[in-house]
């Protein structure tokens, strides 16, 4: 390990200018001539749209343009669109309803695009907006998941039962004979609550149109630019693929909420050309509130069967997934192939079968959010699980721990085959960090003083790294999912790569380094990582679903082990060696079994002059590209404890202890890991105790502010304990399994199952409100000192 | 936002004749909700007369037996006040819980009594400690002051210009945060006064800050926390929303009061 490299805490090196305000983000690019967009949004839920009147609006200071779906219909402009078709059970396909930019006939949910006004200043767009009437003929909403497709509402003419499909996986035959022959059958009834993503810096778009070229820049707050691009021109049409650049410089946080393709980047490329001007629009928080694709919402039964010695012999899950008013960029995968396959768990359960129903609402599209159909998941296992122990009465642990998957690789009956792990060794580190065997007392001391206390495991897995190309492909995806990278070595010896996955906090100007640093013996500071600009990099396929190590490393990884051997053939030729002589080590070029060595510097320098080799045997310069795509998904996993202390005259949870062990494989910046488990702890405390978006009746967003949504702070939360294992993954070159959605996944049972067993009752839902837990409270029988 | 007319005075009487002059006036103390409503559009005010620049409008003293403050008066200026620390640290104390430090740093105390948000936390020290609110035409007792939601005594143009707390024998205030916008869900203000106890609860009432004296009157009796039970709060003059129904808020009244009243004892 050099000093900057694979394994070493190096501090972000991007760090320096985010907290010193130096960061470029898509509101600080001002173009010449820029104009402001300023969407009219739609007041009501459901509403047939009978006219617009934009006339006196067009008359009002300093308005450029004001543009309507009718516009949209002229130019002919596409639709948003949904990437990945699912089927039905009955092999039909998912009934996609149109998704029209601006509102065409119809308003779908509050928030939904109405009108685009375009004016010297937002000022003078916002007051133009007032001046437009529409003439809506309000209909009854549907906003409540588990009675969407029951309400005499219609959200769309393709599906008269707001049903996008009723999709199943897993064997129902085996699953149906395991729970014949079961000797306990446990049951739980579970929401998973909708949660807003709330990333610091709101989504934001800058338009613009050069005629002189015919071409088109984007400037968006994108997790993933070339998709972007992709889909914004072979499908929605706004623009050729090869005539528009898409630029995502610094993003402030995505947790997937910027990974979709939405109404207004699209509008501000559209309108760009047909006002002549730079377009820009900047998110302000409510209308991020309503209009971000919010994540999670899922109504689910689930029952498990044990046999007599507490062994796990089937599973059965009935979900309905709330999608929202429209079929968001990623939204039929996330409760479905993203969320079913990770049903088993770290256990070994021969029998599983789940169906999921995937429904509209008139409530603002659901999509990927950290974690994206695998926290739903393993909320559903380890609650259950947790459960079953109770029911059984079997210690937590080792209820887990005698059906935890042991021998690797493992098939699930669920699509997934596990390539490694050893679930049993983060337990055993978990238990130890988290003293469990001393749990009792503090347990006692906590009666004693009038207090609830309560212990909860989540021993979660998750399918990163997503994925072969080949097995996305065959269950639906519209597009591949392997990377890209190319690393330019210039005459000096300093280093650019050029990588398809884009950082939006996660670090990769450091991670990304520390590889090459490491493979090339150079410091980090020689190396510059590039990303976020679809006129630099190849096209890559971004940044989600904890990739970039896993699948983004490994391109990198590909072009650098390319760069050595035509490192290799140049050294030979300077040295006057035989290729098959040369070494590479420590970051010099020598010839085998002499002292005569190259430094990489001298190397680059060499293949860029070529005096010393003839460009027909070889050719000059030193740039090499590569695309990689995995052979498997990779499967982080590990234990989390959760122990909370409830206060039954308030009902205020306080999270006293939090114990972290996680196997995300080969780790290259143990801080950064850390950094990433923390936040994913912190968003998945907010799912279990704080956040929950709440639509009123009429499908008004009630939790449309920070007033009314409960954002984590860091008073909510203790100083983790965050401890590691290390199975490397054995499907990528670097053996790197992912991390950034980890905390996310597996706090909200941890937390959940604390709480219960606190309460030593299971009748609590998230978010786990202080008025929820006291209410659930009241059930509880107060433990005396003596107990 | 929409345009406006923005003035700066520098003396209560400029202020009030500036206010006297124009149409549509609001007067902007610290801003924590004004501009806020303003830039949502939700208000839009013809002139915004920014009391900021007068400097009679500041600070803390101690006259006889009661701390007087000034209506501009930082939050955090109370939160920090010696004076105040000393006489009234159930004061200091609730300052120091409101909002965040930018909060504390810009919004003032006349500018929270007089909006009379329901969630505030000052209109409870001021029933409470039996305050005397001063303003550019008259003095107002606090009982008086408060009218139900964002509604004060204030007539049109009338500038507060300094709260009187009387010095309690002892006095608490014990604050529920509500879970996301860190306002009073609940907050009870108890003080002790040779005439006898006053305790005020801001957050839990439809209709703004309120007395319950049921709980003065017993706590008059006997001081201490166990005379409250068996004493529920009014459920019906709950307010009730997502984050905490009437029965619940009626629950963390009696909780606090509770508190509070143990807090004091304490000194």
């Amino acid at each position: 390990m050099t000093a900057t490299g694979i394994g070493a805490p190096v501090r972000r090196k991007e760090d320096q200018r985010f907290v010193t305000g130096q960061g470029r983000y898509v509101d600080d690019f001002n173009r010449p001539g820029q104009s402001y967009a300023y969407f009219l949004r739609s007041p009501h839920a459901h509403a047939v749209i009978r006219s617009i009147d934009t006339g006196p609006a067009r008359t009002m200071p300093g308005v450029v343009a004001v543009l309507t779906g009718d516009d949209l219909a002229a130019d002919k402009i596409g639709g948003l669109i949904c990437g990945w078709m699912i089927h039905s059970k009955d092999g039909s396909p998912m009934k996609a309803g149109p998704h029209p930019a601006l509102a065409q006939g119809k308003v779908r949910y509050v928030g939904d695009h109405v009108a685009v006004v375009i004016a010297e200043s937002l000022a003078q767009a916002k007051d133009a907006a007032e001046a437009i009437t529409v003439d809506y003929e309000v209909l009854p909403a549907v906003v409540d998941t588990a009675q969407a497709s029951k309400a005499p509402v219609q959200v769309h003419d393709i599906s008269p039962d707001n049903t996008v499909f009723n999709w199943h996986l897993g064997n129902k035959d085996e699953t149906e004979a395991a729970f014949a022959r079961a000797k306990h059958v446990t049951k739980i009834d579970l929401v998973n609550n909708r949660l807003i993503p709330n990333a610091i810096e709101p989504r934001a778009a800058v338009g613009e149109y050069d005629p002189g070229t015919d071409s088109y820049t984007l400037y968006t707050t994108s997790q993933n630019p070339h998709v972007a691009r992709l889909v914004l021109s072979a499908f929605i049409g706004v623009a050729p693929e090869h005539k528009l650049r898409v630029i995502a410089p610094d993003v402030g946080g995505g947790f997937g909420s910027k990974i979709f393709i939405y109404a207004e980047e699209t509008i501000c490329v559209w309108a760009a050309k047909k006002v002549k001007r730079p377009v820009k629009w900047t998110a302000d928080r409510t209308e991020a509130f309503l209009s971000d694709a919010h994540g999670r919402d899922h109504v689910t039964h689930a029952e498990m069967a044990t046999d007599e010695s507490g062994k796990i012999l089937g599973l059965r899950v009935h979900t309905t997934a709330n999608l929202g008013a429209y079929l968001s960029t990623f939204a039929s995968s996330i409760p479905t192939y993203l969320y079913a396959p990770l049903l088993s768990g770290q256990y070994d359960i021969p029998a599983i079968y789940c169906e999921v129903d995937g429904v509209y609402t008139n409530t603002a599209p659901v999509d990927a959010y950290r974690g994206a159909g695998r926290p739903e998941a393993t909320f559903v296992v380890e609650r259950l699980v947790e459960k079953t122990a109770r029911e059984l009465g079997q210690d937590s642990a080792a209820f887990r721990r005698k059906n935890f998957v042991t021998h690797f690789p493992h098939q699930t009956p669920v699509i997934m085959a596990y390539d490694t792990g050893d679930y049993a060794a983060s337990l055993d580190k978990a238990l130890e960090l988290a003293d469990y065997k001393n749990f009792q007392q503090r347990k006692q001391e906590s009666a004693r003083r009038g207090k609830l206390r309560g212990i909860g495991f989540s021993s979660y897995i998750e399918a990163c790294g997503i994925a072969p190309s080949q097995a996305v492909g065959s269950l639906g995806a519209g597009v591949g999912l392997w990377e890209s990278a190319e690393v330019r070595v210039n005459p000096t010896g300093s280093v650019e790569v050029l990588t398809g996955s884009h950082s939006h906090g996660q670090g990769h100007e450091t991670t990304f380094a520390q590889l090459v640093s490491d493979r090339l013996g150079i410091s980090i500071d020689q190396v510059s990582i590039v990303h976020g600009d679809t006129d630099k990099v190849q096209f890559g396929m971004g940044t989600y679903g904890s990739r970039s190590g896993a699948v983004g490393m490994s391109a990198i990884a590909k072009a650098l082990d390319k760069v050595i051997a035509k490192g290799k053939k140049v050294a030979a030729h300077v040295l006057e060696a035989s290729e098959g002589d040369i070494e590479f080590k420590d970051g010099k070029f020598g010839v085998a079994g002499t002292d005569r060595t190259l430094g990489f510097g001298e190397v680059a320098l060499q293949a860029y002059i070529a005096h010393k080799f003839s460009g027909q045997d070889l050719e000059p310069g030193l740039k090499e590209g590569a695309f990689y795509d995995p052979t498997n998904f990779t499967f982080p996993a590990g234990v989390h404890i959760c122990e909370v202390e409830i206060d039954p005259g308030t009902g205020v949870t306080k999270i006293e202890r939090w114990t972290a062990v996680d196997d995300f494989g080969v780790i290259i910046n143990p801080m950064i890991v850390e950094g990433q488990v923390h936040g994913g702890i912190a968003q998945g405390v907010g799912q279990a105790l704080l956040e929950g978006a709440v639509y009123d009746q009429s499908g008004q967003l009630i939790t449309a502010s920070f007033n009314d949504y409960c954002m984590p702070r860091a008073i909510d939360l203790p100083s983790f304990q965050v401890g590691m294992t290390v199975t490397p993954c054995p499907s990528n070159p670097l053996g790197i399994k992912g991390c950034g959605e980890a905390g996310a996944i597996a706090a909200p049972p941890a937390v959940i199952n604390a709480i219960t067993d606190a309460l030593g009752h299971e009748d609590i839902a998230m978010p786990a409100t202080p008025q929820a837990v006291w209410r659930a409270a009241q059930k509880t029988r107060m433990p005396t000192a003596a107990e | 936002m929409y345009a406006f007319e923005y003035h700066r005075p520098t003396s209560i009487r400029e202020a009030a004749n500036l206010a006297n002059q124009s149409e549509d006036i609001k007067f902007l103390a610290g801003g924590h909700t004004l501009l806020p409503t303003m830039k949502l559009r939700l208000a839009s005010p013809a002139n915004l007369i920014d009391l900021g620049q007068i400097a009679e409008l500041r600070g803390i003293e101690r006259s006889g037996d009661a701390i007087v403050i000034g209506a501009m008066t930082k939050h955090a200026e109370v939160a920090n006040s010696a004076v105040v620390r000393e006489a009234i640290p159930a004061l200091a104390n609730l300052a120091e819980l409101i909002g965040d430090p930018h909060v504390r740093n810009r919004g003032t105390i006349g500018g929270s009594i007089a909006n009379n948000d329901p969630s505030a936390d000052y209109p409870a020290a001021c029933l409470a400690l039996n305050a005397t609110i001063a303003t550019d035409k008259r003095r107002i007792a606090a009982d008086d002051f408060f009218q139900g939601i964002f509604t004060t005594a204030l007539g049109e143009g009338e500038i507060i210009t300094q709260i009187s707390f009387p010095i309690p024998l002892r006095a608490a205030y014990a604050k529920f945060r509500h879970p996301a916008s860190r306002y009073a869900l609940v907050g009870v203000f108890v003080a002790q006064h040779t005439g006898g106890v006053r305790l005020a609860v801001t957050g839990a009432g439809s209709n703004g800050v309120f007395r319950i004296a049921a709980m003065e009157e017993a706590l008059s009796r006997n001081f201490v926390a166990e005379s409250l039970d068996g004493i529920s709060a009014p459920m019906d003059e709950m307010n009730s929303d997502i984050h905490a129904d009437a029965a619940y808020r009626a629950h963390l009244v009696g909780v606090m009061a509770r508190r509070a009243v143990q807090a004091a004892a304490r000194g």
